[in-house]
């Protein structure tokens, strides 16, 4: 039956994905969206778009009863769950089914086995699919024994486990207990099902997943692999296909391992298998039974919309011929940008994203993003900002795109793991393709995340950030604005900006005069444009060219050599005051009435400190934050003058 | 509109030694600009900087807004003279917050930032600039006090900047001083009559007199902050209204009081397209001939000044010894009266006369450039009236009232400099260029003037003229006019607002014209009479 609505129970940028191929299938679109997504790109995309009252995923995207009665209200006729949030939920397909609606994912069931570990890995061994060995928890006595028998290192694992949560790798037996303890109540606190298993830990597998498809006529079929080593705290940041450990032979091997995997559970649609791969064999991990977040890299080798087949098959059509004989051109990667901080252990941040922009320029360039200039990027949900993919016709072809690109774009906005991305994929081990899951462990994450400007670089940034600021004021200046820049009749002294970057402060002294604009300490330098938003110049005979955006005080300077943030420092530095910062002031004068504390004290912020009598008036001068009371100057019936320091109260 | 060819051959010989000996002078003009602005000298900019203080170039760069040009004046002043050159105090035009602003610094390297007789006509005269331009005037005060030494010149004349400020204010044009060091005595007024008062903590001084004083008069124990410190004035005299913990913060404290000034102008601004001269304006340096007897085309000038070159002459066939015409230097409408010849005749006096009353008409500022020997004289030349006609030239510049600015850029002698607006006849500015020269005439003429009245005294007497002494004299009156007549000699008593590189003129008039326009900016129809 053809689908002419479809409500995708999603946000960001796979909703945005799902609708591109809607509109080119000319079926109508309807997007939920939460409080926080109020106005964001994916609602305001659809045809259609239905408020989830409130914030967090479990009451908008996660609120399998909400989702439906939106897809009912907007008479949508299926559900697309994206990736995450409902996607891998087999009790939400049901309801989905049940509600009259076409659900475009697999079965319930195959979802449901694929969901436990334990119980997948039971079937697919039993379906002769390579598994690493493993072992339930079950009785306490049993664990050392067990784990004696898989042989160490190993994994300890939680069965509802995802996303590295639950996980823990024990190289000494004498951890084991403790590993297991803390495993137990993560999975627990996570996952509310505190399951164990212990796992054969590989200390130095490739992730490598196929992409399988299934229609409802029987056909299911290999859309090759993707590796996907490169990961940090678990979670998947480059993604590639093909992978440079395969061979056509091995390939074809796992593919067909992944299809009789599909079978063992009746699988339709879109769906991936994953393993790890060391030393030329392969272990299944897990089945994800929904679109893979790094689906476009098969998009990008194979030619083919795994939405458009997603949909196709929910229709009841059969996979068609160019599915069912794919074939692989070309390399593509993808890298996932996220609103984090590399170097402060990924956590994610949030701001406003006030402009992000990929150039136009670069050959096979895709970009997936849930956002665009002026969103927020809240707490709420997932920091991924977009996924980035570069095709080429080798693999080094889409590196350089990939690298390209991610140096390039405009990213105004909170601190992302650009940078880090940028320096993984020029990596020279990266090139050799020596890639595995421990990537980022062994590499120096100071160093991998480092800025891409070296002190050096980002001292020319602050250069063409300057000179393009003083253009700005030029341009604004109300009065006298087509006098030169800094004109002076009696000799010239530089100007001077400067600039807070990640490799410190860059004091900037320029001088304007006639055509020659001389910068301090920086010789052979040479100006040839400098606009607002545009500088260009060379120092030593090498060209530079940069861009500069504004926001308040805050510049982003973005180049070929890569972007960087500089804070405006006032030209007015906050004058220094030699006075303990907790003074507190006598507000006018008066006499002390009485002294509650002594020096010594331990004082709560807002406490009453003392009592001041004046003009008639009592007032209370309060602690103006928690801490010690370190001096005091005054007593009981003292007369003070205005703005005596009274008592001072220091920070512990 | 036409738009001004040039002559100029750069290859010619003769622009090959105009050129160099320009720069030669300019070179000369260089190093003492260079040396006013070192101050008090290394010693003393060493020790002023050890205190931690700013120096008073450096006060003003931080006051006005980044970028944005200032005009300095009369930097050259007491030049020649016992005086430090630049007289201790830097004046000049900038912008702050938007707003173009008066500005005085007093230089406390140089001999404590005291205030000697040329220090006195320089701060006069950038009160008579803010006043007539209407331009909000803040002083960054730190000075000695008068020059005690040359306090005959100094306390009669200098009396006249405490009237200065407090009619400032009266006129609604706003006034401020920020202190940073000493204020005292005569000084202390500097913030007491300004509108609004910053002073930095523990660095102001401001009193009447100092303990050794009141020790004196009253025998008082004091201290300087019980007696002027900016703490005492900010909480206790009132004096202060902005209390600074630093130079840095007084001078952003400064900038923020001309912000709530809620200033807008009255002139009605630049109304044409501002765009550069055609030609480049570095053959300036070729131009000007070194022997300033030969004449010059002020077309040259024009046509590396005014916007596109572009000129709209006015009687380009009559009285050609004057150029008369219209143009625009930064968007800016100006008339030009520009003398071509150096001699003005009958014909160029009435012309010029007629065009200063049309720009009256207009409400347009007139530039006058000078290159002048005077009115012309002769039997033939009286008696057509030239005394006539030169008066209502006279006349017509005396009582214009639009703004003139003067540009001094070859000879200006005898009344030629009055028809022209010379520094007597108060145009808004005076500039000259480095080169030229102003006096009643030539040191030629003067001298042989001298020299035949003489000869006719010793025959009326009946004596023997003795023409050895004559000789010597001549040569003595000649040297002492050539020395006179220099443009350094009267920049140095502060009768131009500065000489400035040839190269500088249209920028130099541009910021001067927008000054003008702080003000309104409205021609007359009601002049002397004039005679017929």
């Amino acid at each position: 039956m053809a689908i002419s609505k479809i409500l995708v129970a999603n946000r960001g940028e796979i909703a945005r994905r799902v609708f591109r191929t809607c509109r080119e299938m000319e079926i109508a679109t309807v997007a939920v969206y939460s409080d926080p997504d109020v106005g964001e790109p994916h609602a305001l995309e659809a045809d259609e778009a239905v408020r989830l009252p409130g914030a967090t995923p479990g009451e908008t995207y996660l609120n399998a009863k909400a989702v439906i009665d939106a897809a009912i209200a907007t008479e949508a006729d299926a559900i697309h769950p994206g990736y995450g949030f409902l996607s891998e939920n087999a009790d939400f397909a049901r309801m989905v089914a049940e509600a009259g609606l076409t659900w475009i994912g697999p079965p319930p069931d195959a979802i449901e086995v694929m969901g436990s570990k334990i119980a997948s890995k039971q079937l697919m061994s039993e379906a002769d699919v390579p598994t690493l060995p493993s072992i339930e928890l079950a009785g306490l006595s049993a664990r050392k024994s067990a784990a004696m028998s898989i042989g160490y290192p190993i994994l300890v694992k939680a069965s509802a486990g995802g996303g590295g949560k639950g996980m823990r790798i024990v190289k000494d037996p004498d951890d084991l207990l403790n590993a297991i303890e803390a495993a137990k109540r993560e999975a627990a606190g996570a996952f509310g099902d505190d399951t164990l298993f212990l796992e054969k830990y590989l200390s130095a597998a490739r992730h490598i997943e196929i992409q399988v498809f299934a229609d409802t006529h029987g056909n299911v079929v290999s859309l090759f692999e993707r590796e996907c080593s490169i990961q940090r705290r678990h979670q998947k940041i480059i993604e590639e296909s093909p992978s440079v450990a395969l061979d056509d032979r091995s390939r074809k091997e796992m593919g067909k391992t992944a299809i009789v995997a599909a079978k063992a559970v009746d699988y339709v649609g879109a769906g991936t298998v994953e393993f790890l791969f060391q030393d030329g064999s392969f272990f299944f991990l897990e089945m994800n039974t929904r679109l893979q977040v790094e689906h476009p890299v098969t998009e990008m080798v194979t030619g083919l919309d795994l939405v458009r087949l997603q949909i196709e098959v929910a229709q009841g059509s059969p996979l068609p011929p160019e599915a069912l004989s794919p074939e692989m051109r070309g390399h593509a990667i993808e890298a996932r940008l996220y609103a984090e901080d590399p170097l402060n252990e990924f956590l994610p941040v949030t701001g406003t994203m006030h402009r992000f922009a990929f150039s136009d320029q670069t050959d096979g360039l895709r970009v997936d993003s849930g956002i665009e200039n002026g969103s927020e990027v809240s707490v709420h949900y997932d920091p991924m900002l977009a996924k980035v993919i570069a095709s080429g016709s080798t693999r080094q072809e889409a590196i350089g795109r990939l690298a390209t690109a991610l140096r390039g774009a405009h990213i105004h906005g909170p601190k992302t793991n650009r940078d880090l991305l940028v320096r993984v994929v020029e990596s020279e081990q990266f090139a050799d393709g020596e890639t595995d899951t421990h990537f980022l462990d062994r590499h120096d994450i100071e160093k991998l995340a480092a800025p891409l400007l070296n002190e050096e670089e980002e001292r020319l940034a602050a250069i063409a950030a300057a000179l393009a600021d003083q253009a700005e004021r030029r341009r604004l200046s109300n009065v006298l604005g087509t006098i030169p820049s800094g004109w002076r009749n009696s000799g010239s002294q530089p100007q001077r900006s400067s600039y807070t970057g990640p490799q410190g402060e860059h004091d900037i002294r320029y001088t304007m005069s006639g055509n020659l604009t001389a910068i301090d300490g920086q010789q052979d330098f040479d100006l040839i444009s400098c606009t607002p938003h545009e500088v260009e110049f060379t120092v030593d005979e090498i060209h530079y060219h940069f861009e500069v955006a504004r926001y308040g005080q805050i510049r982003f300077v973005d180049s070929d050599l890569g972007s960087t943030r500089l804070d405006l420092q006032s030209r007015f530095p906050k004058a220094s005051t030699d006075e303990a910062v907790g003074s507190l002031h006598a507000p006018m004068p008066g006499k002390v009435i009485r002294v509650d504390v002594m020096e010594g004290d331990i004082v709560k912020a807002g406490q009453v400190l003392l009592v001041l009598e004046a003009m008639k008036m009592e007032h209370a001068i309060k602690a103006p934050l928690a801490g010690r009371i370190t001096e005091i100057n005054c007593q009981a019936e003292d007369q003070v003058e205005a703005d005596l320091v009274l008592v001072v109260v220091s920070e512990e | 509109m036409e738009v001004l060819g040039t002559k100029i051959d750069p290859r010619s010989e003769e622009y090959q030694e105009n050129r160099a000996a320009m720069e030669a002078k300019l070179a000369e003009f260089e190093a003492l600009m260079e040396q006013a602005r070192q101050g008090g000298g290394e010693k003393y900019i060493q020790r002023h900087r050890d205190r931690g203080k700013l120096l008073a170039r450096e006060r003003i760069e931080l006051l006005i807004d980044q970028d944005s040009p200032f005009l300095e004046l009369s930097t050259l002043a007491a030049w020649g003279t016992d005086k430090r050159l630049g007289a201790n105090v830097v004046t000049g035009i900038g912008v702050v917050e938007g707003v173009e602003c008066a500005i005085l610094a007093h230089d406390p390297t140089s001999q404590a930032g005291s205030m000697n007789r040329y220090s006195v006509a320089k701060t006069l005269r950038i009160m008579d600039i803010a006043r007539e331009n209407r331009l909000p005037l803040i002083n960054l005060v730190e000075s000695g006090g008068a020059d005690l030494p040359d306090q005959a010149e100094v306390f009669i004349v200098g009396g006249k900047w405490f009237r200065n400020l407090t009619q400032l204010s009266k006129m609604g044009i706003p006034t401020v001083a920020i202190v940073f060091g000493s204020s005292t005595a005569g000084g202390a007024y500097f913030p007491a009559l300004c509108d609004y008062a910053v002073m930095v903590k523990e660095r102001a001084k401001v009193f009447l007199g100092g303990p050794p004083l009141v020790k004196m008069a009253t025998g008082e124990e004091s201290t300087d902050e019980e007696l002027g410190g900016a703490e005492m004035h900010s909480k206790v005299s009132g004096l202060s209204d902005y209390f600074a913990q630093d130079e840095h913060e007084a001078i952003r404290m400064g900038r923020d009081i001309v912000s709530h000034f809620n200033w807008r102008k009255q002139g009605y601004g630049p109304t044409k397209d501002p765009d550069e001269p055609i030609h480049d304006v570095d053959d300036l340096l070729g131009v000007i001939p070194t022997d300033l007897r030969v004449p010059f085309d002020m077309r040259e000038i024009l046509g590396r000044t005014v916007d596109g070159s572009r000129f709209e002459e006015y009687k380009t066939v009559y009285g050609t010894s004057i150029l008369t015409g219209w143009a625009s230097i930064h968007g800016f409408q100006i008339g030009v009266v520009a003398n071509q010849q150096g001699v003005i005749f009958s014909e160029e006096a009435n012309k010029a006369t007629e065009f200063i009353q049309l720009c009256n008409r207009h409400d347009t500022p007139i530039i006058f450039i000078h290159n002048t020997t005077g009115y012309m004289v002769g039997k033939d030349y009286e008696q057509r009236g030239i005394i006539k006609d030169g008066a209502k030239m006279v006349n017509a510049v005396a009582n214009s009232e639009v703004p003139h600015i003067t540009l001094m850029a070859g000879v200006s002698y005898g009344a030629g400099n009055y028809g022209m607006s010379g520094r007597s006849y108060d145009p808004r500015f005076v500039f000259g260029y480095p080169t030229h020269k102003v006096a009643v005439m030539g040191p030629k003429q003067l001298a042989g003037v001298m020299s035949i009245i003489a000869r006719q005294g010793a025959e009326a007497r009946g004596e023997e003229f003795d023409e050895k002494a004559d000789e010597a004299r001549r040569t003595a009156i000649e040297a002492q006019i050539e020395e006179e007549e220099q443009a350094y000699f009267s920049t140095a008593r502060v009768r131009d607002d500065g000489l400035i590189d040839p190269r500088d003129t249209r920028h130099v008039l541009g910021i001067a014209l927008s000054a003008a326009h702080s003000g309104p900016v409205e021609g007359t129809d009601r002049f002397g009479v004039f005679r017929m």
